[in-house]
């Protein structure tokens, strides 16, 4: 296929732009090194075609319905400069104003930030995915309609032309970024196009009410009507951890029992509620943790308190303050001397980092990460820990939200010196790491033929990490453990590894962090982590 | 002539600087936005920079001092701004070619500075100027200046090349862009041949800039060594206009955005700051954003699309 130009997302033939082929893409490694064997992408149905604009590549992410007449285009049309004025003033967009408008102002389209990306590199160097693709469209429509630029700033900057395809397009390429921002962080000039990407997201969503409904209908409003995005109201989310705690004294011979809502707690734990429904082995070993480390903790069932997502932070900004609002405000009413953020890497960014900004007064109540607040406890020595239980491959994956975004690096690395004796790391690591592929929402977006995009071309060079990393055992005798301590991450995992066949093949297992530690706790019953498919 | 030359030099630096001033005060203006940094920040404690690792990682952060270390950031900063690291760390083939253009430029502005400096001690104290040092920085900004140009030149063309030949950087470049890198070819192409080709009624670099502070119109620079200086001056004039002024857009997408970690418990500033953007009042359309033009950021915040409940 021919390769595409910034003006092609203008195409008005209906067409997607590009087709990716097995053959394409960035090759794996062994046991996966054979673009014959590798799964067909499922195309998308002609009904989905035909109901909605799929016109950018091989998925469809936003389903966005087509216009049914050329007025409904022009409408949309006006909305989007509307919408894109307004991205660029104070008072609709305080929040990030100042790094849009130098990253507009000032990128050189070097393209350095193109061999820091994954997804580029990943489809074979595609020239849609380049991470400056998006940015130079949106760049070109800023010059000419919020600058107003005539021919002279069309010759400085370049032109485009803007029509419905265009803004289709761009709204489901905005879908195709997992706002890492390792693209950001090579550039030699400090431009953002990640958050381009988030800006454009925001646009679509504050201006058009347009966003995947994943994260819109099914989660942030979700979680604001009832209490979470799982669909949990605090009734059932205490039914299940009550359940958990059974299963865990059970397992573990210690007496598990999880507090909710003790006021004058020392820590409010905040948990992505996925893990209570997904991996209730994850909330359960933190409850054994802290019990047998003697923290004074708690729970709340205030809404929207006991799932600490917030999807906001992906796409919405209003979304995303009236959820660290509603966190903030539960903690502040239970008068906890700190939040404690779960296994959960957005989570920990939004509200320990984003946040900080949005949080007024006495709702400013201190954020920590578990992953600190664990390596204290183990470090204190008030965990017993038998490192040889843990005797088994361990890698860990470095979610981008913890590591390149909020800093957080070394203390599960200590942790996992102290319990795993076969601990090796991915290359690279740290704040230089690789995204799950799942990040920005992807994790949790599966209409359509999403996750075949997802599997091939987002979380590729992950997948292509972690092989590198068991490299050396991948023989299925041997049980690997990829440690991924965060919900969207693993959610990503499990979904990738199933479907390349690599636990029933190879035997590696993801999981998080607490499991390894309850694993390796000596006054626990051994075999905590259960080497089963989940 | 001269005088013309004059005037354009002195109106183009004024051009310069204003242009500078306007767009870092922009910037400067703009409201603080949410926090948004990247890991590593180099001013963090040193044994925590190596890694790339935050206060967020020592328990309890808020009970400990907020510590900056302008070290750890100068450390990084130099480089940079130097022999642009970063280039070099992630695209090598480019800095091979943007390197000698920027360092040829500064070692030009180098250039500039020194000649400057020397007429102006010329003009002002004479009597303490002893031959030796005039001819030592006849010497230096030679020397400074011949190199700078040479690398200019050739980073200036290897830019140019790698925008016509390779696909990556043409399909995103706008004629602007072309004519930004002509641009520098011809000016420091005029300036460097001005100065090869001087004849011997020309005036020396140091006369010409002695006659620029001192006004004196009695010079003859020939048609290259004029045209030359009138190039430099207008192209400098036009930098801080177009997106070449990144040297400004620098300072605050690292200091500003990329490093900037600071809590809201650490800084009153910014409380205040927060205080006042949460009055504003945004007009987004969408309707779970309960924007209606009348309600504030803080009203938004505490409403809830979901439940229908609206904080007025």
């Amino acid at each position: 296929m021919k390769e595409i130009k910034l003006n092609d997302l203008a195409r008005t033939d209906g067409a997607a732009l590009i087709h990716l082929e097995n053959q394409d893409l960035m090759p794996l490694p062994a046991p996966l090194d054979s673009p014959e064997k590798d799964h067909n992408w499922t195309p998308l149905s002609e009904q989905v075609r035909e109901k909605y604009e799929c016109i950018l590549d091989d998925t469809c992410a936003v389903n966005i319905p087509r216009p049914k007449s050329p007025e409904e285009e022009q409408e949309l049309v006006r909305k989007f400069l509307t919408g894109l004025d307004k991205l660029f003033t104070v008072h609709n967009n305080w929040t990030f104003l100042q790094p849009l408008v130098l990253t507009m102002e000032h990128c050189a389209r070097c393209q350095t930030c193109s061999e820091a990306c994954h997804i580029f590199e990943a489809s074979g160097r595609n020239e849609l995915y380049r991470p400056t693709f998006r940015s130079e469209v949106l760049r070109r429509l800023y010059f000419k309609y919020v600058k107003r630029g005539g021919w002279l700033s069309a010759w400085q900057h370049g032109d485009i032309q803007l029509n419905w395809p265009l803004i289709a397009r761009l709204i489901e390429l905005a879908y195709r970024c997992n706002l890492c921002r390792r693209c950001a962080q090579t550039c030699p000039i400090g431009a953002d196009n990640g958050l381009v990407a988030h800006e454009l997201r925001k646009l679509f969503s504050q201006e058009m009410g347009i966003a995947p409904k994943e994260l819109h209908d099914a989660g942030s409003m979700l979680q604001l009507k009832v209490g979470s995005s799982t669909g949990m109201n605090p009734t059932v989310v205490k039914d299940n951890i009550e359940f958990i705690d059974e299963d865990m004294s059970e397992k573990t011979g210690l007496e598990i029992h999880t507090p909710w809502d003790v006021e004058g707690a020392d820590v409010l734990l905040i948990h992505n509620a996925g893990e209570i429904l997904a991996w209730p082995e994850n909330p359960g070993a933190f409850a054994v943790i802290f019990t047998a480390a003697g923290v004074s903790w708690t729970m709340s069932s205030e809404l929207a308190a006991y799932d600490s997502i917030n999807y906001g932070l992906w796409y919405d900004d209003a979304q995303f303050a009236r959820v660290a609002v509603k966190h903030a405000e539960a903690a502040r009413k239970l008068g906890v001397k700190k939040i404690v953020l779960g296994e959960c890497g957005h989570a920990h960014k939004a509200l320990s980092v984003v946040a900080d900004r949005v949080l007024t007064g006495d709702l400013n109540i201190p954020r920590e990460s578990a992953l600190t607040f664990l390596w204290e406890i183990i470090r204190s020595g008030r965990l017993k820990l038998d490192p040889s239980r843990n005797d088994f491959p361990v890698t860990l994956h470095d979610p981008c939200n913890v590591v390149r975004l909020m800093g957080v690096v070394e203390p599960q690395r200590e942790i996992l010196r102290r319990i795993a004796p076969k601990f090796r790391e991915m290359e690279p690591h740290g704040v230089d790491n690789y995204c799950c592929g799942g990040g920005s929402g992807f994790a949790i977006m599966s209409g359509n033929n999403f996750p075949d995009w997802r599997f091939h071309v987002s979380g590729r060079k992950k997948l292509q990490q972690i092989l590198n990393a068991f490299a050396d055992s991948l023989d299925p005798s041997v049980p690997k453990y990829l440690c991924a301590p965060c919900s969207n991450c693993k959610g990503q995992f499990r979904d990738m590894l199933a479907y390349y066949d690599l636990w029933e093949k190879h035997r590696i297992l993801y999981g998080g962090l607490v499991e390894l530690i309850v694993n390796a706790m000596t006054d626990v019953k051994p075999g905590f982590i259960e080497w089963e498919w989940h | 002539m001269t005088a013309a030359l004059y005037l354009l030099v002195y109106a183009c630096a004024l051009v310069l600087l204003t242009g500078c001033l306007i767009r870092a005060v922009a910037y400067a203006r703009m409201p603080l936005h949410l926090r948004w940094e990247l890991y590593p920040v180099p001013h963090e404690e040193p044994e925590r920079a190596r890694h790339g690792g935050s206060y967020f990682e020592a328990p309890d952060w808020w009970t400990r001092p907020f510590r900056f270390h302008l070290l750890g950031e100068l450390k990084v900063m130099l480089p940079e701004m130097l022999f642009l690291k970063a280039l070099w760390e992630f695209n090598r083939p480019l800095w091979r070619v943007s390197f000698p253009f920027h360092f040829g430029l500064y070692l030009l502005i180098a250039t500039g500075g020194l000649v400057g400096l020397t007429a102006l001690a010329v003009l002002w104290i004479p009597e303490r100027l002893a031959d030796a040092h005039l001819l030592a920085l006849h010497y230096l900004y030679t020397a400074t200046g011949l190199v700078g140009a040479a690398l200019a030149l050739l980073g200036a063309a290897g830019l140019l090349v790698r925008r016509l030949r390779d696909r990556a950087l043409r399909i995103y470049t706008a004629p602007g862009d072309l004519f930004n890198l002509a641009c520098f070819l011809a000016a420091v192409a005029l300036l460097g041949a001005g100065y090869l080709t001087r004849g011997p009624g020309d005036p020396e670099t140091l006369e010409l800039a002695r006659g620029l502070l001192a006004f004196d119109l009695s010079l003859r620079p020939n048609w290259l060594q004029a045209s030359g200086l009138a190039l430099c001056a207008l192209l400098a004039a036009y930098i801080p206009w177009t997106h070449m002024s990144h040297f400004i857009a620098k300072y605050f997408t690292y200091h500003s955005i990329r490093w900037d970690d600071l809590p809201q418990a650490q800084a009153r500033e910014i409380r205040h700051k927060i205080a006042q953007y949460l009055a504003y009042r945004p007009t987004w359309s969408a309707p779970h954003v309960m924007a209606d033009g009348r309600r504030t950021w803080a009203d938004i915040a505490l409403s809830n699309p979901a439940r229908q409940e609206v904080k007025q």
